[in-house]
């Protein structure tokens, strides 16, 4: 991959291709977790984690195991032509299952101040459709391995934005004087509607 | 909750408390697959299947699993279904199944189908929780059309790929409404339709989980 190529998969996925405004992947926890910024700083931390380390897992087990073909590399004629793709989303939300646990096991032995911080968004994550999501579009653009991993980093990366600004908005939102049966979810999907608006402009943009 | 009845387990997801507007789960996906009702209704059904089955299958075993690892248990039974779901629309609905792409696989991860089987089939009999499962499918259901309904109409003037309102390009009288197609207006008719049914049903809005 060249530097151009990483820098416009890089400005593509925080920005046009946002997970969260353009696709509404993750959005539950979009929803739930955006009343403070501080929370939605954490948890899109957390995401931009899981979300490189589990894309990157997720596009070698897909090439290495259930790629048609991909079981070449044990040279064993009755394993050639298999494909077990079909395989592909129970072992995604397995990896992604596993990698949670293992990050919370690691981040308690190592980190355990991050970890009290963290808390209850980490299995949270185990849930968010952004995630999954990011693996199911990995296999379907059949990225590379260096793709993925930069995929899986931006794509987070432009998840956490998101994430950041809706709870920046709302916390100022508060003060402000909403129709009674709007308040609530209500307004928050318009002003989410209105920020995939805004980045909707960055379509234009091509690098 | 052996004195509910199932007539009541059936039909209170559905507007009562709707799994999108009030409960607040799987709004992924409903805003994705809403451009066109024909999606909109493939959708609507695989939920429903995925949650009628998982339901059913998690009361089912739900005395024999140890509640440390249920989600995981929980997590292998949807997976399993979805798979046989997304086999099956790609046998034979193909051109939706195409269109859906990866949201047929996120039904893993729609929050109705893991919410219910947590909150419902974990507690309840086989028969309940299958009529739930049903339920809160009918209810997303719902959701879907109407917003799936508005958008292909007031964007591509059609319905069910059918012109309904003749567009100016092709010598008719309707305009068409680009909004409608981009995922902002999804955002925009979900936001309205959780004020309307709360204008008439003041006391949901106490049940806000994001408030």
């Amino acid at each position: 991959m060249t530097y151009e190529e990483v820098g416009s998969m890089f400005f593509k996925s925080v920005f046009s291709e946002n997970l969260a405004l353009a696709f509404f992947l993750g959005m539950c926890t979009f929803l739930a977790i955006s009343k403070s910024v501080k929370n939605a700083f954490m948890l899109g931390g957390a995401v931009i984690v899981v979300q490189t380390v589990t894309v990157t897992i997720n596009n070698i087990i897909y090439r290495n195991i259930l790629q048609e073909g991909a079981l070449a590399w044990t040279k064993q004629s009755w394993l050639m032509n298999t494909d077990l793709s079909f395989l592909a989303l129970i072992s995604y939300i397995g990896t992604i299952a596993a990698m949670v646990q293992i990050l919370e096991l690691f981040l308690d032995r190592y980190i355990p101040k991050l970890y009290n911080t963290l808390g209850i968004f980490l299995p949270l994550i185990t849930v968010n459709c952004a995630i999954l999501g990011g693996s199911l579009f990995m296999e379907q653009r059949d990225y590379t391995f260096q793709q993925s991993l930069c995929y899986g980093f931006s794509g987070g990366l432009g998840w956490a934005v998101a994430i950041c600004c809706l709870a920046g908005i709302r916390e100022k939102l508060r003060y402000s004087d909403v129709p009674e049966g709007l308040r609530g979810l209500g307004i928050t999907f318009i002003t989410v509607g209105l920020m995939a608006m805004a980045f909707m402009a960055f379509q234009g943009i091509d690098l | 909750m052996a004195t509910t009845k199932a007539r009541d387990v059936l039909f209170d997801p559905v507007l009562k408390s709707n799994p999108i507007a009030l409960q607040v789960l799987g709004i992924c996906s409903a805003l994705a697959v809403t451009t066109k009702l024909e999606t909109a209704l493939v959708m609507s059904v695989a939920v429903t299947v995925v949650v009628a089955c998982s339901n059913a299958a998690i009361s089912l075993i739900r005395n024999f699993i140890p509640s440390s690892i249920r989600i995981i248990v929980i997590m292998t039974v949807i997976s399993s279904l979805v798979i046989l779901v997304d086999q099956i629309l790609k046998a034979f609905v193909p051109s939706a199944a195409d269109q859906l792409s990866v949201f047929v696989g996120l039904i893993i991860t729609n929050c109705i189908v893991m919410g219910r089987a947590e909150a419902f089939a974990s507690k309840n009999g086989v028969v309940h929780s299958f009529l739930d499962g049903i339920g809160n499918g009918l209810g997303y259901s719902l959701i879907l059309m109407v917003v799936g309904f508005f958008r292909e109409l007031l964007g591509s003037g059609q319905l069910f790929g059918i012109t309904v309102l003749p567009l100016v390009g092709d010598g008719g009288f309707y305009v068409r409404n680009g909004l409608m197609l981009t995922p902002p207006s999804a955002f925009f008719l979900i936001g309205l339709f959780i004020w309307l049914v709360r204008s008439f049903r003041t006391d949901q809005a106490a049940h806000d989980p994001t408030r």
